[in-house]
């Protein structure tokens, strides 16, 4: 297991209290694999990502610990943590397509960066043209200045500048979320082509649309209100989740075929809790629509079958007796 | 180029402001001078009347006076003062030294200290906690006060500087030792006064705009990747100068006009204290000849900072260019 993350909890200090965005989650991501860490807005996916690689000022690490490769990452110490960034753990952030400094060229901008990090920035200087080939761009990119490129250029070049260094783990937070179709699935099949070629070993994906993970993850994480709802393999979530939490978030998407006129698409009413003072119990309880009197006691996020995990009363219930598990799944429909 | 016609154009245009708002003001300049000598006689007064009008070119409608004036701007050539009786361009010759020794190293001074201490006081709280509350007061400090402040205290109380003039009136001017060391001496209240309320100025506006750097999408990226924060931080400033830079030109290019609160506080004989007599004596020609040179100053300030900002920030060159992105 490549990375290991063991009941982290990351609170936001807000002057009405602590933020419990991420509160106790346990997962282990393996060398090779892309998981995708999906949820609906203020869930906690991006503060779980992005405090794996940097804890902004208001962002606390408030307890657990982060295995990388073997070693503990001191993620709340960010002192610690800057030599480990760019070469163990990088990110690809949200807002990739302002990322890069306006008034410098980018090879300028990424030569500066290397040297700061005390790397030669000669010695990567080929290897750099070639992934800028790899992911379309001409190399002449490393010439021009951002503003000079078109957002998904400059979304394609920070991607490439964020895994120059090989790093084990790499976070694409919402990398495909401001594109069109046709260019999501390019930056997808450049995920895949980044692991196939062992420029990162881990890559966490986080996103609010399943659609674009079923095509390149392989296995999923669904997060609700800073807490871990399910996690399985990607074909394993899409066809037989057992969250009712993840039942819905599938319904609410689109399928080919369907006239959505007979059969509506479904949405899931109600939004999230607020996590400055969360619900005790399953967090999901007020929206969901099975929840019974168990349902006030925290449910354990256990493992129902062989790389599934859920944590859910009912699911946990029903699969104790035999067939049980995929009524639940049938009941959502 | 474009940038040239519009520049032409600002020119024509100030220009034409520069000659009519005099003539727009209440009072008639010859009678004013007339009235600085005993006319008894009414004859007289009217037969002096008309050859002091024709001597300065005022008896003639007022479309040809515009187009003299254009005559004379092209000649530089703008008359002669009403209240000095000598010519506009050499009363302005004279005033000029002082106006550009006391504001050019205030305001060049005050921009490279309040911009360095404004950056750093962006990521020291300790230091910001005294820079802004500094800066805060020297910023909204009005000059006349703060003149007044530094002419009690260091003048009228302490001694030290004299409360005012350019130089000491027993020693002639010229480039002799005597005379150069009583300028300074008079030179270093009016330039502090200058000074601080820039300074204040400057390191506010930098303080804010590094901060704004420092939260914007480019330097958190670089600081997830493990850039060190000299980096950042380098970056940080180039990008907050930016701004800073065209006030820069404007505060330059209106040094010409010099300072006129502050040169009328301290009586000193610069460009803003002749503004100040000029307008109290209505004399057309020397106002006209000095906002000349404001305009001038100004357009040419501003025209060297579109140059160099075209050096400096890549991102204007595009509109340069005409290219699109």
């Amino acid at each position: 297991m490549s990375v290991r993350v063991e009941d982290l909890k990351i609170y936001y200090t807000t002057l009405r209290g602590e933020v419990k965005a991420v509160d106790g989650v346990t997962f282990s991501i393996g060398d090779g694999e892309i998981m995708g860490l999906a949820g609906e807005s203020g869930c906690g996916k991006s503060t779980l990502g992005n405090g794996l690689v940097f804890l902004e000022g208001r962002m606390r690490h408030a307890g657990g610990h982060v295995q990388l490769d073997g070693q503990p990452l001191p993620i709340g110490d960010s002192r610690a943590m800057e030599a480990f960034r760019l070469r163990q753990v990088s990110i690809i952030p949200q807002y990739a397509m302002s990322a890069l400094n306006p008034t410098r060229k980018i090879g300028r901008m990424t030569a500066d960066l290397l040297k700061s990090r005390g790397v030669d920035y000669r010695k990567v200087l080929e290897e750099f043209k070639r992934r800028v080939r790899l992911v379309g761009l001409p190399e002449d990119v490393l010439d021009r200045y951002p503003f000079e490129l078109s957002g998904g250029m400059r979304q394609r070049a920070t991607m490439v500048i964020s895994t120059l260094l090989n790093p084990s783990l790499l976070i694409g937070d919402e990398v495909t979320s401001a594109l069109d179709v046709s260019t999501q699935r390019a930056v997808g099949e450049m995920l895949m082509e980044f692991r196939d070629r062992g420029y990162v070993k881990s890559t966490v994906v986080i996103t609010h649309d399943l659609s674009i993970l079923a095509q390149i993850a392989d296995s999923i994480l669904v997060m609700y209100a800073g807490k871990l709802a399910e996690k399985a393999g990607t074909a394993t979530i899409v066809n037989n989740p057992l969250h009712p939490y993840t039942q819905q978030l599938l319904a609410s998407l689109p399928e080919v075929g369907l006239r959505y006129d007979e059969a509506p698409l479904l949405g899931i009413p109600g939004r999230p809790p607020s996590l400055l003072d969360p619900p005790k119990g399953c967090r999901f309880r007020e929206r969901c629509p099975f929840a019974f009197d168990k349902c006030v006691e925290e449910p354990p996020f256990v493992e129902l079958r062989p790389g599934h995990e859920v944590a859910c009363w009912k699911a946990l219930q029903e699969a104790q007796v035999p067939g049980g598990p995929m009524v639940a799944q049938e009941a959502a429909r | 180029m474009k940038k040239v016609v519009t520049y032409l154009v600002a020119f024509f245009v100030a220009t034409t402001v520069d000659w009519g708002i005099p003539h727009l003001m209440p009072g008639n300049p010859v009678e004013i001078y007339l009235s600085r000598f005993n006319i008894s006689s009414n004859t007289q007064y009217v037969a002096l009347q008309k050859t002091i009008s024709e001597s300065f070119g005022v008896n003639v409608p007022l479309w040809q006076q515009y187009l003299d004036f254009w005559k004379g701007v092209l000649h530089w050539n703008f008359g002669i003062s009403f209240y000095e009786t000598a010519p506009v361009t050499h009363i302005i010759a004279q005033a000029i030294p002082y106006t550009l020794a006391l504001l050019v190293p205030a305001i060049l001074l005050s921009y490279f200290l309040g911009n360095r201490i404004g950056a750093m006081a962006a990521r020291r709280k300790v230091l910001d906690n005294v820079v802004l509350p500094i800066g805060y007061v020297f910023q909204a400090a009005p000059y006349a006060w703060l003149a007044l402040l530094l002419a009690y205290v260091f003048a009228v109380r302490l001694r030290w500087f004299p409360p005012s003039l350019g130089s000491n009136p027993g020693i002639a001017v010229g480039w002799s030792w005597s005379f150069i060391l009583s300028a300074l001496h008079h030179w270093v209240l009016p330039f502090l006064s200058v000074f601080l309320v820039s300074f204040g100025g400057w390191s506010i506006g930098m303080r804010n705009l590094v901060i704004y750097e420092l939260e914007t999408d480019y330097a958190r990226y670089l600081r997830s990747l493990g850039a060190s924060q000299r980096l950042v931080r380098r970056y940080a400033y180039r990008n907050a100068v930016l701004p800073q830079l065209s006030g820069l030109a404007l505060a330059l290019g209106v040094v010409v006009g010099g300072n006129i609160v502050t040169e009328v506080v301290f009586q000193y004989p610069g460009l803003g204290h002749l503004i100040f007599l000029a307008i109290t004596n209505e004399d057309y020609f020397l106002l006209q000849g000095i906002f000349m040179f404001i305009i001038i100053g100004v357009l040419l300030a501003n025209f060297v900072i579109d140059i160099a900002y075209v050096v400096i920030d890549p991102r204007t060159r595009l509109s340069m260019t005409g290219a699109t992105a």
